[in-house]
């Protein structure tokens, strides 16, 4: 059957036309990690690059894909730093790291949320926030900002739009080769 | 093409142009009466579709703010998207799967056959399965329905050849690529289906029946038929006598028009078609018009329904080919054997990665969501499909504080299961999982019931004017002129999805509506 290459095939014309409010640094993020000295994180107007790198930190914990490189975490931020142009969003979302640092402090005696190492730590502070507006808001709306970006499809083995291709009629509808026969 | 005055007070106005509007329409042009259809949405053609969900999802659903309540998730997770159904020229035709299936006879008789049982306020239809059979044989030619008319089925992609494999297995005797209003040839002036995959989003081949494709177009080229788009109707007007005149309009251009009719029929689904008629209160009607009876509103039916996605060890690509052609219909018999009254479908599904992130668990996160998604390739998917039990308390009525942009109370839905539909669900959920088990499956996902596609029941057809809305034909107790043509009119809800139902009555509608037109009684 019919099987599609999984592997990252990136045309940084067709990532930076899909994501046109993304920082174009943020294709330059590949080695550097998440981190606040990021030029990706730097770059940011209303928000800090510590809150900044924090949000790209949390939506990685919230949906870990360990073949998904930082860019579409990344990418998947980015809109929050136009975003916090409007006073309200920039407190929901500074004051929602704010508190994901201190607690961070509290039960782990780490400086901030960024340095505390463990996934699975990280996510006993996400699951202490998990009924406030931030939690629900950043949630929300990362379940549609790293999914709907169409050079991630591939990594999840889907094609996308098939029409302009005729359709599925003649690419493996019906290929299924595995199946026990009667 | 027809362009009608406002003040021509002859014509038949028709709200809404999706499976009940848009058929009904058609017919009544064909037979020579004048019609105007005013649709809320606006005009896309085959060539506009798009192939992506998000995008195509703000092209066409129906985003207007409702409100809802209830102990159903969707209240939750959705609370301002009760219904995934469009807003668009051919109404949720544009959107549907194709699944044609007629109703069991049972299912017109469900307070006979399943008795009194408590917490429901079921009710026999005033019509049998007899009656609608000539019916539901004009609607499957005119749809083109496979496995009717002799038309061959669609050749089953590879979600329907796991389905098919694991009923198969499990000893299920009745399955197969479905009853579906898709060409399989070519037929009707459109071509046959090329497996595109993104059915849900409109059909970009023009394979899939629907009335912008078919209906509209015909109806418009008998000269007898205007469509409006972008016209929202905000109220039914009546006379001193209480025969309904006319509608208020805001037309394409945000102006308040009137439109003058002989006749108006309701047709914009089952959560706008209530809220119109409430809407419309006057000092004569102040519960609203046709509601004498205070059921309009009531007995909402949104289907028990359910998913199961599974993941295997090997690739499915279930994304690809005609979303919903497979079915097994072993269970969709009255069987209380199983602990429920009433019966369900079980039929292919799939979403894309985007929709399948959202809806899978919706508000999932972490490992053992992202697991799932990393699986995606491998899943194969089916939506359960059966009958749920109308309850008066399950319910459209108008928001206490939340308006729309004109000014009028939104619709605000109350849903809670019924402990049926709860039960069903779960034995749905049993029998999904055997099937993808018994082919190997490594993970089963229970997936909870999205915003509802199938809205019904909220104007229900009754025998005495106490119980319900419309009579046998769709008109109105309460007021002669005023017709609903929408599944607003089902009085049960059957196993089955409810579009070929609700083109039959459209079609037995015009019928009777052009007899009693003739007659003078309207």
């Amino acid at each position: 059957m019919r099987d599609i290459d999984r592997r990252t095939t990136v045309s940084r014309r067709v990532f930076l036309r899909t994501t046109a409010a993304a920082p174009a640094a943020a294709s330059l993020a590949v080695g550097i990690g998440i981190s606040a000295d990021a030029a990706w994180a730097a770059d940011a107007k209303n928000l800090t690059p510590h809150v900044m790198a924090t949000l790209v930190k949390v939506a990685r914990d919230l949906f870990p894909h360990d073949n998904l490189a930082d860019k579409f975490y990344i990418t998947a931020c980015a809109g929050y730093d136009a975003l916090a142009a409007d006073a309200g969003k920039k407190k929901l979302l500074t004051d929602g790291v704010a508190e994901l640092d201190k607690a961070a402090t509290a039960k782990f005696k780490e400086a901030n949320y960024l340095a505390v190492n463990w996934e699975a730590d990280r996510v006993s502070l996400l699951h202490g926030i998990e009924h406030t507006p931030f939690f629900a808001k950043i949630r929300g709306d990362l379940v549609v900002t790293l999914y709907n970006q169409k050079d991630l499809w591939p990594k999840f083995g889907y094609e996308g739009a098939s029409a302009d291709k005729g359709g599925y009629i003649n690419r493996g509808f019906s290929d299924i080769d595995w199946l026990p026969t009667a | 093409m027809a362009k009608f005055d406002l003040t021509d007070d002859t014509v038949v106005c028709i709200i809404g142009s999706g499976a009940g509007g848009g058929t009904l329409g058609n017919e009544l042009a064909q037979r020579g009466i004048k019609v105007v259809i005013l649709e809320a949405g606006g005009r896309y053609e085959t060539q506009d579709f798009i192939n992506d969900e998000w995008d195509s999802f703000t092209q066409l659903a129906w985003k207007d703010m409702r409100t809802t309540s209830g102990s159903w998730r969707v209240a939750h997770d959705f609370a301002n998207l009760p219904a995934w159904i469009v807003k668009a020229v051919g109404g949720s035709t544009v959107h549907w799967a194709g699944a044609s299936l007629r109703f069991q006879e049972h299912e017109f008789k469900t307070r006979t056959t399943y008795g009194a049982l408590p917490g429901a306020n079921l009710a026999d239809w005033p019509i049998t399965l007899a009656e609608l059979e000539p019916y539901y044989t004009k609607a499957e030619f005119k749809m083109g329905v496979t496995g009717t008319n002799g038309i061959p089925r669609l050749p089953g992609n590879n979600n329907y050849k796991v389905l098919a494999a694991g009923a198969q297995k499990l000893g299920y005797k009745e399955f197969h690529s479905g009853n579906m209003a898709i060409n399989s040839e070519p037929r009707d002036g459109r071509g046959a289906c090329q497996q595109i995959g993104f059915c849900f989003q409109g059909c970009k081949s023009g394979a899939k029946w629907s009335t912008l494709v078919s209906e509209i177009p015909k109806g418009e080229a008998t000269g007898n038929m205007e469509v409006r788009p972008k016209s929202m109707v905000l109220k039914i007007e009546h006379d001193a006598a209480g025969k309904v005149t006319g509608v208020v309009y805001i037309d394409d251009k945000g102006t308040t028009q009137r439109q003058k009719a002989r006749v108006v029929a309701v047709a914009g689904n089952s959560i706008e078609s209530p809220r119109l008629l409430l809407n419309s209160a006057s000092s004569k009607y102040p519960d609203g018009l046709a509601n004498s009876s205070g059921q309009v509103g009531r007995n909402y039916m949104r289907h028990m329904t359910g998913s199961v996605y599974a993941t295997f060890e090997k690739p499915v690509h279930m994304y690809r080919g005609t979303t919903m052609a497979g079915i097994i219909r072993d269970e969709a018999h009255n069987n209380t054997k199983r602990g429920f009254v009433g019966g369900y479908e079980m039929e292919t599904l799939s979403l894309g990665v985007p929709f399948m992130a959202a809806f899978l668990d919706p508000g999932a996160w972490g490992r053992s969501f992202t697991s799932a998604m990393d699986d995606y390739p491998n899943m194969a998917g089916m939506w359960l499909v059966g009958e749920d039990m109308a309850r008066e308390t399950n319910r459209v009525t108008l928001d206490k504080t939340a308006k729309d942009a004109n000014g009028l109370a939104v619709a605000s839905v109350h849903f809670d299961d019924h402990p049926n539909d709860i039960a069903m669900r779960n034995h749905g959920y049993a029998q999904g999982a055997a099937v993808y088990q018994s082919v190997g499956a490594t993970r089963v996902f229970n997936t909870t019931p999205y915003p509802s596609t199938h809205n019904m029941g909220t104007n229900r057809m009754s025998e005495k004017p106490r119980d319900g809305v419309v009579n046998k034909f769709g008109q109105t107790h309460d007021i002669k002129n005023l017709f609903v043509s929408d599944g607003s009119q089902f009085t049960s809800g059957a196993a089955c999805n409810p579009t070929l139902t609700i083109v039959s009555l459209a079609i037995r509608q015009a019928e009777n509506m052009a007899g009693m037109m003739q007659r003078k009684e309207i």
